[in-house]
């Protein structure tokens, strides 16, 4: 395993991606795959700034970028705002923690897309269905990393607590809350890109706004351009969200003096 | 029998008895929101006895599992390989990385309306989605497995002159067997979603058929029972695959311990 000296790995790195760039371009603009089905990536960008401020199936590439970060924003503020709590007082009070998990076990297997007919038909296809399958995709790890924060809280701050008297709300805010921070970071971090990604499913399944509606329309459409400027999109925002999550989980370890 | 199992047992007895009496005898939540046991029970009949959505329960259930299996494999077959050449040799990775970082962002069910462009409703379409959603956990995975292989081991192997194949074959894989597994797992569940959606997008028969069919009748006792059938196949998967590595990595010690 030699270690390569990074002028060279960016070279590499280069060669690579531009081999991956050359081929598409080469295979499109020959026209050995038709252009209707594999357009160049001139096109796809063309196209993806064309549709920054052109209306397409009923807005924009910002308006439905919008809309559906509107919905993940609810459904993955209601995943952490039920899940974190839960998840702390399953690890302080055992008959909670008894009750719960079963229940959570039978429910925590069911793909967050296989709720799609029951969100539809309980919440709609407007705003509550998809953030209900948003909420059931990114709910999960919000609970089990709070939970097992709480579980991994020294015990010996949590007796020392108890001994002088800190009553129990004051014991889970101020002894188990910050000793699990890190682990409920790093499950937000995992939550969030679950709930992203159910967030696209549902889109593409019920939904009449959002960037998933924007590609199944250019799927319909034969607009291949379309689907992979609602790709880029996507994928620009998932990294978007990872980065901000990442950033606040090193300034938390940071502060901590936990970092690497 | 421990007080855990008893509360627990207590908790999903009353959690049935509370779905019973909320459904049948006080008729809090309308059957047509969330169906009774009795209507779940006659959906279940009607699947398994004369059919729904172009077939009985076990067309489906083959048919989706078929097509996951398949996509699975062919993409833990092209992952794992591209992933252990990645971890090995710097150049390899340095070359296909940048590629990687394209394309990892893009959740897998990003790819459905693509793939149905390219390929139409059929089970080619769904293959490659598969693929899409499978790929990316086995190369991190088989990638990371070598990374994190005991260099003392591997330099002592090397410095005795062993044969690449035999390296391959008795440190390689073995060490990095542990971290593949745990990316197929994650390709397991990764791939049961996508097709479950990609079904639910469009499909003549699969398991998401059942549920967009059912969706489309407003038919919540149908709902509720493909719902346990997607959920019990992909169980039924993931456990499969778990005796699976508990077999191949019966040698080490750390997976024996877990257990």
């Amino acid at each position: 395993m030699r270690i390569l000296c990074a002028t060279n790995s960016l070279l590499l790195g280069l060669i690579g991606f531009s081999a991956f760039l050359g081929i598409w371009a080469l295979l499109s603009i020959s026209g050995l795959v038709p252009s209707l089905f594999l357009p160049s990536p001139l096109a796809v960008v063309e196209r993806f700034i064309y549709l920054l401020d052109h209306r397409f199936a009923g807005g924009t590439l910002l308006d439905h970028l919008w809309a559906s970060m509107l919905r993940f924003a609810g459904g993955f503020g209601l995943a952490v705002a039920v899940g974190v709590p839960l998840g702390l007082l399953m690890g302080w009070f055992r008959l909670l923690d008894d009750i719960v998990t079963p229940l959570f076990d039978a429910v925590r297997f069911i793909a967050p897309i296989a709720w799609v007919p029951f969100a539809a038909l309980w919440f709609g296809t407007g705003i509550g269905g998809p953030i209900m399958i948003i909420f059931a995709g990114a709910f999960p790890p919000c609970l089990i990393n709070a939970y097992r924060g709480a579980k991994f809280a020294d015990p010996r701050l949590i007796e020392a607590a108890r001994m002088l008297g800190t009553p129990d709300r004051r014991v889970i805010t101020e002894v188990l809350l910050p000793s699990a921070v890190p682990s409920i970071i790093a499950g937000l971090r995992i939550s969030a890109g679950l709930g992203w990604q159910s967030l696209v499913g549902a889109e593409l399944i019920v939904a009449s706004t959002g960037i998933g509606y924007m590609m199944v329309q250019g799927q319909g459409n034969v607009s291949t351009t379309t689907v992979m400027a609602g790709m880029i999109g996507i994928g620009i925002i998932g990294l978007i969200i990872d980065v901000v999550l990442r950033q606040a989980e090193n300034a938390i370890l940071r502060r901590r003096g936990l970092s690497a | 029998m421990s007080r855990k199992t008893m509360v627990g047992g207590a908790t999903i007895v009353t959690a049935l008895a509370l779905w019973y009496l909320a459904t049948s005898v006080t008729q809090m939540i309308s059957p047509g929101r969330f169906p009774s046991p009795a209507d779940t029970w006659d959906a279940f009949r009607q699947i398994t006895g004369a059919g729904y959505a172009n077939g009985l329960l076990l067309d489906h259930v083959l048919r989706s599992v078929m097509l996951v299996s398949f996509g699975f494999l062919v993409a833990v077959c092209t992952g794992v390989p591209l992933g252990l050449w990645m971890g090995w040799s710097r150049r390899a990775e340095a070359l296909i990385n940048p590629v990687f970082l394209i394309i990892r962002p893009i959740p897998p069910l990003a790819w459905i309306p693509l793939a149905i462009l390219w390929l139409g409703l059929g089970d080619a379409a769904k293959i490659l989605v598969i693929w899409f959603a499978a790929f990316v956990p086995s190369v991190i995975n088989a990638y990371t497995g070598v990374r994190n292989l005991d260099r003392t081991l591997v330099e002592a192997a090397r410095m005795l002159g062993t044969p690449l194949l035999t390296f391959v074959r008795e440190v390689l894989l073995p060490g990095a067997s542990p971290m593949i597994f745990t990316g197929l797992r994650l390709s397991l569940q990764a791939s049961w979603t996508t097709l479950v959606a990609a079904e639910l997008v469009g499909a003549m028969t699969g398991l998401g058929r059942v549920l967009n069919a059912a969706q489309q009748d407003l038919y919540p006792g149908m709902i509720l029972v493909g719902m346990i059938a997607v959920t019990l196949c992909g169980w039924l998967m993931t456990a499969a695959l778990g005796m699976a590595e508990r077999r191949a990595l019966s040698w080490n010690i750390a997976t024996q311990a877990r257990d």
